[in-house]
Order: structure tokens, then sequence, then C-alpha cells
């Protein structure tokens, strides 16, 4: 019995580890091919137009709703030390360092990485991978690489965005709603929000960008070619790539502390 | 394989002592073919019998386990991926259901091939879609997008494609699969006006017996691994073999029989009470 359990564990770490070689190998296929694929730009654009313009309203709501919320709680909680001035601050550090990468982490997981994912399993299934290999055409420089840096350039404009409009619905409630001080609020803000903190935000978002994006391909591009294989694929993605933005926020924001 | 391969001799395709196992199945076992040069060759059989697997070992998308497969004298499993996308440009395939790239329209789908491998002026990339189109039929449809063409014409516009290169050897897998009778006949006059009047060889792989059999030039049957009649189709169909004739003439019962393998009825019935 105990045995059986051991040979089972065993065997899962030695499925993870096999599937994070595959996975690093993958990465590292698409690190060769960057220099190329950015010299077709034009397929780039295209990429980052359907993974960035077009999450640009969930992005842009979502923000909104999260700013709004973070106008509340932390006018709650300044206001019990008497410091509720200092909401422009704590929203700003809140949403540049850790809610706006993060959330449109996930948001972009959920929305572009699983439409990246399924596009690609269907282009699997469909022979449409095969047709483009039968064309003496590398799929992966052709159809990968675009969709994976369109998601890479896209992701840190989607979290600054994200980070924008929060700050705006955390004023809307503070100010407006609560009465903290206009002038008070984007002073202390300016005041204390360093360069520093903002490229922690930016370079989270980039690595997040990365991890949603290669997880993306990656899935889309090695999905089984049947529905029920692309259903799986883009599961996958959601899931791993929100695993994966949390475990790197972690590790992140460990490292930069 | 020099002078003895299938380069300037008659046969564009050589398969010899071919073995090939998928899924834990003998698919191929010990298969010697040739698809002579300039001809339409049909390669026939029942389903599951590895005629897209004879395809796709052709082709480079799979390699056999042991065994030989040339294209004009090159062995296909041996070739650098350089290489195989150098050969594969001499190659044109019509998939199933056409494959055709389904974000880009009729037109971006026959020049794609051309705006990968060739710098050519808008002009002339224009000149060679619209003359391709032209030959199959579907000038008409250049903007239109693939959701918006019937399966005939999805499949003409993946001709179309499949010959934008000018390759020496065009490869369909199934062409006819869910087509009416008109698209049907449509894509069977065009694959052999297209085999003559563009000079390459045609390897068609199908089960509609009557209709391949009307175009072709020569056949193989394929069944259980094995070839079991090779040669023009009137001699195919004329064959005296078991195997042939159930095939051939679509008998529903014979060396492939129409029951699966079960116990005695009586037997199994008892058991599920």
């Amino acid at each position: 019995m105990a045995l059986g359990i051991l040979r089972e564990l065993a065997d899962s770490a030695a499925d993870t580890l096999r599937a994070l070689g595959r996975y690093t190998l993958f990465a590292g296929r698409l690190a060769a091919e960057t220099p190329r694929a950015l010299l077709r730009f034009r397929l780039v654009v295209e990429q980052v137009h359907n993974a960035g313009a077009l999450s640009l309203v969930i992005i842009m709501l979502s923000g909104l709703f999260v700013g709004m919320v973070l106008g509340l709680q932390g006018f709650d909680l300044l206001e019990r030390f008497g410091s509720e001035e200092s909401l422009g601050t704590a929203a700003a550090l809140g949403l540049l360092k850790e809610l706006g990468p993060v959330v449109t982490a996930l948001l972009f997981a959920g929305r572009a990485g699983t439409a990246l994912a399924s596009e690609l399993g269907l282009m699997r299934a469909t022979d449409q991978i095969s047709a483009i290999e039968m064309m003496a055409v590398d799929p992966v420089r052709r159809v990968v690489m675009p969709r994976f840096l369109g998601g890479v350039i896209a992701m840190p404009l989607l979290a600054a965005i994200f980070s924008m409009i929060g700050l705006y619905g955390a004023q809307l409630v503070g100010v407006q709603l609560m009465g903290v001080d206009q002038g008070q609020f984007w002073s202390q803000m300016r005041g204390a929000v360093e360069f520093g903190d903002v490229m922690e935000g930016v370079l989270k978002s980039a690595v997040f960008g990365v991890a949603c994006s290669l997880v993306a391909v990656y899935e889309g591009y090695h999905s089984v070619p049947t529905a029920e294989g692309v259903g799986r694929a883009t599961t996958r993605t959601v899931v791993i790539s929100s695993v994966s933005v949390l475990l790197l926020d972690y590790m992140l924001t460990a490292v930069m502390l | 394989m020099g002078a003895e391969g299938s380069r300037g001799s008659g046969a564009i395709v050589r398969v010899r002592g071919l073995h090939y196992r998928a899924g834990g199945r003998e698919i191929f076992s010990g298969v010697d073919l040739d698809f002579p040069r300039g001809a339409v060759t049909a390669v026939m059989g029942p389903s599951g019998s590895g005629k897209t697997t004879l395809l796709r070992l052709i082709t480079g998308q799979a390699h056999p386990d042991r065994g030989l497969v040339e294209f004009d004298g090159l062995e296909v499993a041996q070739l650098s991926r350089a290489a195989l996308y150098r050969t594969r440009r001499r190659m044109g395939m019509l998939f199933q259901n056409g494959a055709l790239l389904t974000d880009l329209d009729v037109y971006e789908n026959i020049a794609f091939p051309l705006r990968e491998h060739a710098r050519l002026p808008e002009r002339l990339v224009r000149h060679l879609v619209l003359t391709k189109l032209q030959a199959v039929g579907l000038r008409g449809a250049a903007r239109l997008m693939p959701s918006e063409l019937s399966g005939g014409m999805a499949r003409r516009v993946a001709l179309a494609r499949a010959i934008v290169m000018d390759p020496e050897l065009l490869v369909y897998d199934e062409p006819f699969v869910g087509l009416d009778p008109i698209s049907m006949g449509v894509v069977l006059r065009l694959i052999r006006r297209l085999n003559d009047t563009l000079g390459v060889s045609s390897i068609v792989v199908s089960h509609d017996v009557r209709e391949i059999t009307a175009v072709a030039d020569h056949c193989h049957l394929l069944s259980a691994g094995r070839i079991i009649a090779s040669g023009p189709p009137a001699e195919v169909a004329g064959s005296e073999s078991e195997d042939v004739r159930q095939f051939m003439h679509g008998l529903p019962d014979g060396p492939v029989p129409f029951h699966y393998p079960a116990p005695g009825y009586d037997d199994q019935a008892r058991r599920v009470t």
C-alpha cells in the first residue's frame, strides 16, 4: 500500500519534471526564434491587436471596479489611523506593484490565453498546422512566434492601463464619494511612489506576459487534435497560467522587496 | 540510391520493404510500391488500411520503422529538416478537409506559400494567384473567407494552393469525402486535367472505387498491411482474388467479415443476463 503510494508519487514527480523539460525546450526554441520573428513585425502587431486590443474592455472594466473596491477598503482602513489622505499612495502602490500585474495576468490568461490555445489547437485538429508544414513553412516560426510575442508585448501595456483606470476608480470613490481631499490624494501619491515601484510592476507584468503566453501557445500547439483535446488544452492553459502567475508573483516580490 | 533509386527513373515515389506500426498495430508489413512518374495513381483500400499513413510516410510527416520510402531518389526519412522542407516545396498536398487557413481569405491562402518562399512583386503574386484560381474555376471567390465556402469549393481552393508553387508531385488525401456528385465530378476532372496540363505526378488516396478508377492510370489496393493488387484499374477490377473482389464490388461479407469477432450468440446473451 505505502509502496504503491510512493511509486505513484515518484511517477507523478517524474511526469512533472518531464513536462518542465518540454516547456524549457519549447521556451528555448521560442527565444532562439525571437530576433527573426521581430523582423516580420506586421505579424506580431496583428497579434498584439488580438491579444491586447480585444482584451481592453474586460481589463478596463475590471480595473475600474478593483480600483473602486481598493478606494473603499483603503479609506476604511486608513480612517482608523486618521491618515485617509494617504489613500492615493496606498491605492497607487497596491495597483502598480501587485494588483495591476497579477489581476491583469489572470484576466489575460482567461481571455487571450484561452483564445490563443484554442486557436492553435483547432488549427492542429483541422490539419492547418500540417498543411503549413507541407507547404515547407515552419509553423512555430510562422504561427506560434507572432502569437507568443503578441502576448508578451500586450501584457505590460494592459497592466499599465489596468493600473491607470484602477487609480481613477480609487480616486472616484475616495475623493468624490468619501470626501478625501483631492490635492492630498494626488500629492501624497506623487511624493511616495518612486520610479522603482513603477518598474517593479512593469517587470512583473513582463514576466507574467512571458509565462501566460508561453503556456497558451505550448498547450495549444501540443494539444491532442480532437474536440476533447482542444477543450483540455484550453482548461490547462487557465489552470497552469493562473498557478504560475501566483507562484512567480511570490518569488518576484520576495526578490524585489 | 543513385541510379537504382527513383531519381530519373519511371517511378517518382518508390517504397521498398516498408514496415510501420502505430498504436500497437502493424499498419505495413513489408510493402513494396512504385508510383509512376507523370501518372495518376490511386491508392485504395478499406478504412484503417493505412492509406493516409502511406501519404504521411511519403511526405515525411511520419518515418518508417523499417524499409525505404524515396521521393525522386531521395530517402525521405533520412533528410535533414532543411532538406525535407526543400523537398516539400516540390510536393503539393490536398488534405481531406482542405485545411485552409481560417484567418486568411481565399486569395491570401493561395498567396501564402508564395509570400513565405519567394519575394515576388505584388503584381506577380496577384497574377499567379488569379491564374491558379482560374484553373480551379474560382477566380470570382478570391475575397471569400474559408467559412463562406462549400466543401467542394474549399477543396478546389486547397487544390489551387497546392499547385501554386508548381510542384512535381500532387498528393490527395480522400479528396471526395463529403462532396455532392457535382463537386465530386469537378474535383475528379481537376485531378486528371491538372496532372496532364501541369505535367505532374499524382497520388490519390480514396475508397470511392468507381470514381477514382475512372481517372487513374494505375491502382494499388491495400488491405491488412499489404498490397493485394496493383496495376491498371481495369486489370485490378477484373481480379479473381476474393479480397480484391470484395473491395472493388463493395460486397458486405467476404475476407473482411460482416460480423466483428464475438463469442457465440447464446454464450454472450446468457452472460449479460
